[in-house]
């Protein structure tokens, strides 16, 4: 079971730096683990496997518990996240004017389902109910963009501008 | 107090304050389903297979977790109750693989047995049905299997993990249609912070989580010519494997159960009780050196390998405490392929060694890489005693009527002090007996310090006083070994089995395994003790004649090198 930064010992150790600056905030206990993972979150983008196993450690409680914890809120990520997320509406609105199509046409051009992220980190792709913009339905959130009115083929032009850029977004 | 009266299905019953509507129900011969519920752990309350209906209020109350009111009134057949529990059990069908023909605990599924005795059917089922769950197999091992599929999320083996082991190695998971009882990362039970003691398997109504199957491992080993068989036996099945053929818990089968093991076809059949004579005699003299060195106290036992795995992880500061002395299981083995290979003059590569266990722990500890010293694997397949009655049935032996033979000679006397090693408290007493006498010459009384949970105790011995203390369960061991840590007691001797009773209540025995079942067993062990001629682990004399023949003096040269063994140090 390698940590994911691909070193040992020592790496492991560095690896985990960000994370013990979060645990010294808190208390060794359990009431604060949720605060604590939404922090580690903060840090390391999501919640890696050996990020967890050290929660557990330092607090004291069973590793089995905490991946219980993590699991169970939705705001918690223990897959790494790519670095554009994008948020497909499914609200009642956005679903009768095509949100399926819409996603269905981002799913082939990503070659990537609902809740899965692209290997190469780029694009995290997911479905949200209703995000408040039902007058520009069907819409969708990348990153802190909204694209609304989209069609099967507008929404690949929208994908496109994200492509192989860093960060920041082409507003529609 | 005053009585609480309540009527059920028309008949007026009193009970006590605090009683449940499920027990109230039973003091009257009325039995409900249930799922969740389990005799010897906390109240979840979350299946509702369990529900009645309170005529007054309309209401359906889980019977499970409601206590008696008075005035109550509770039927338990309305139709309003019937439906609901039916439903409940078909909306748990439908998200279930239902593939029973090729489960391991067809015939012994709890969920099986409430679908037919709800009368419910494939069309009810078929009703439900929609997404299917789809988690992973873990299949690992060497000790447990886990399949998540078969989960109902009667959270039974999350309480037993973590209130009787303080473990929680299983855990709910997920939320919504995704939830599940997993470990964390559906990591295999063998990779993370689990004692392998199997009472979750023990506790589990379904498939989801079995003891690793190696019967058909160790029906070739039967069937190859080339293959000499030996099987020993560990002293708690004699007191439970007879309730897999219909006899009461605690009947003893000894000698039916040696018959039946040689009609299986085993070369060689022996009792664990010779090398737990062994394992006394290493454990007492290692105690004497350390009392005598003033050194490394208090010495902890090391038969109980769900402990070992448990104190790897938990406690790698505290491994020194631990006896260095292997369990009884591998001291046989390690004999088996040396000293008796030696004695019958077959050729060590050629015997194959079968245990039958009431604990999966064991299977896990066969295949430890310290576990070679006799030159192989010392131990090939470890059965737990459900395996064995398994195979017992497959060829039709109906082991309630056999005969009743010996076992072998060779390594074939046992004392009393042995027999009692599985139950808790048995070890201690087993050591004391010979520590004693090898310090003072003078014999030491019984004890009977077979208790539940965590129980201390001062002996004196020569001049002077032994504190000693005895737990089974790991949370109950975590109390003593964390004072241990503090540097807060001043013992000299613990004895940890991982398992609530000992070995009676093991994670490999007949189901139900339950405080009832285990209390029995416990009974029947004790009461072989005091019929034995020989009750001390020094008096054996096949015990005698295997160190003046092979192993020479006690933690000597060659008892050091076959009989000993080290620990590592693992994760949390
Ligand atoms: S084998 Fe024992 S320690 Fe492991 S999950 Fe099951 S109950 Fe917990
Ligand atoms: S694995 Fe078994 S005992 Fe555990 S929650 Fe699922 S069904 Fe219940
Ligand atoms: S108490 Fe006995 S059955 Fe339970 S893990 Fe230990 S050795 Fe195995
Ligand atoms: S048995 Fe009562 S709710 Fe499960």
């Amino acid at each position: 079971m390698g940590c994911p930064c691909g070193h040992d010992g020592s790496g492991l150790e560095r690896y985990l730096q960000p994370l013990q600056e979060v645990l010294a905030k808190y208390p060794s206990e359990e009431r604060y683990l949720v605060p604590i993972l939404q922090d580690a979150q903060e840090a390391y983008g999501y919640l890696p496997q050996e990020v967890l196993r050290e929660v557990a450690v330092k607090l004291n409680i069973s590793f089995s518990k905490v991946y219980g914890v993590a699991t169970f809120y939705t705001q918690f990520h223990l897959q790494p996240r790519g670095k554009n997320v994008i948020k497909v509406c499914t609200g009642t609105a956005c679903h009768v004017r095509g949100a399926g199509e819409v996603l269905k046409a981002i799913e082939e051009e990503l070659g990537i389902q609902s809740g899965q992220t692209t290997p190469d980190l780029e694009f995290t792709l997911e479905t949200v109910a209703c995000i408040g913009a039902c007058g520009l339905a069907p819409v969708i959130m990348i990153n802190d963009d909204t694209h609304g009115r989209l069609t099967k083929s507008s929404v690949k032009t929208v994908l496109e501008g994200y492509k192989n850029q860093s960060g920041g977004g082409v507003v529609a | 107090m005053n009585k609480i009266a309540l009527t059920i299905d028309d008949q007026r019953v009193e009970v006590e304050p605090g009683t449940t509507l499920l027990e109230a129900a039973r003091q009257i011969g009325i039995e409900i389903p249930t799922l969740c519920y389990h005799p010897d752990l906390s109240l979840h309350g979350s299946c509702r297979v369990c529900v009645v209906e309170d005529v007054n209020t309309k209401r359906l109350l889980a019977s499970c977790v409601v206590e008696a009111a008075e005035g109550m009134v509770i039927s338990t057949r309305s139709s309003h109750a019937r439906r609901a529990r039916r439903r409940n059990v078909e909306l748990l069908l439908a998200n279930h693989p239902n593939d029973c023909l090729s489960c391991e605990r067809n015939g012994s599924c709890e969920l099986q047995e409430i679908t037919h005795k709800l009368g419910v059917t494939k069309e009810d089922v078929e009703r439900f049905r929609g997404k299917q769950r789809d988690f992973p197999l873990d299949e690992r091992g060497p000790a447990l299997r886990r399949e998540p599929n078969k989960c109902i999320l009667c959270g039974r083996c999350v309480r037993v993990c973590e209130e009787v082991q303080g473990l929680a190695a299983v855990d709910f998971a997920g939320r919504g249609f995704n939830s599940i009882v997993t470990t964390a990362f559906d990591l295999p039970l063998s990779e993370i912070n689990c004692a392998s003691c199997g009472q979750c398997a023990t506790v589990c109504p379904t498939g989801a989580i079995t003891e690793v199957r190696e019967v058909d491992a160790v029906w070739r080993a039967l069937e190859d010519e080339d293959k000499f068989v030996v099987v020993q036996t560990a002293p708690a099945i004699q007191a439970s494997i007879g309730e897999e053929f219909g006899l009461p818990a605690g009947t003893v089968v000894t000698g039916k159960l040696v018959t039946a093991l040689r009609m299986l076809g085993f070369d060689g059949v022996f009792s664990t009780e010779f090398t737990a004579d062994l394992t006394i005699i290493e454990e007492g003299w290692e105690f004497i050196d350390r009392i005598q060195g003033n050194k490394r106290l208090p010495i902890i036992t090391s038969c109980c390998p769900g402990w070992i795995k448990y104190a790897e992880h938990n406690y790698p500061d505290l491994l020194e405490h631990l006896s260095t002395a292997k369990s009884p299981q591998q001291m046989f083995s390690t004999l088996a392929k040396t000293y008796y290979a030696e004695r019958i003059g077959v050729d060590p590569e050629k015997i194959y060694t079968v245990s039958i266990m009431p604990c999966t722990a064991k299977k896990f500890e066969k295949n430890r890489i310290e576990h070679r010293d006799s030159g192989f694997q010392d131990t090939d397949a470890v059965l737990t005693t459900r395996e064995l009655a398994d195979m017992i049935k497959e060829v039709g032996i109906d082991l309630a009527h056999l005969h009743e033979e010996d076992y072998d000679s060779i390594m074939g006397s046992l004392s009393g002090a042995a027999t009692i090693f599985g139950t808790t408290g048995g070890v201690t007493e087993a050591a004391l007996r010979t520590v004693k006498e090898l310090l003072t010459g003078e014999p030491l009384d019984r004890l009977n310090l077979g208790i539940l949970g965590n129980r201390e105790a001062e002996v004196e011995i020569a001049g002077r006083t032994y504190r000693i203390a005895m737990v089974s369960g790991l949370a109950n061991a975590a109390e003593v070994l964390n004072q241990v840590r503090a540097g807060t007691c001043d013992l000299d001797w613990i004895e940890v089995m991982a398992c609530p009773h000992g070995c009676v209540g093991g994670g490999g025995q007949p189901l139900p395994n339950s405080r009832e079942q285990k209390e029995k067993r416990a009974q029947a062990l004790a009461s072989i003790d005091e019929h034995k001629s020989i009750r001390k682990s020094h008096e054996n004399p096949a015990i005698k004649k295997l160190y003046e023949d092979f192993l020479g003096e006690p933690l000597g040269g060659r008892a050091h090198e076959l009989l000993h063994t080290s620990y590592q140090a693992r994760p949390r």
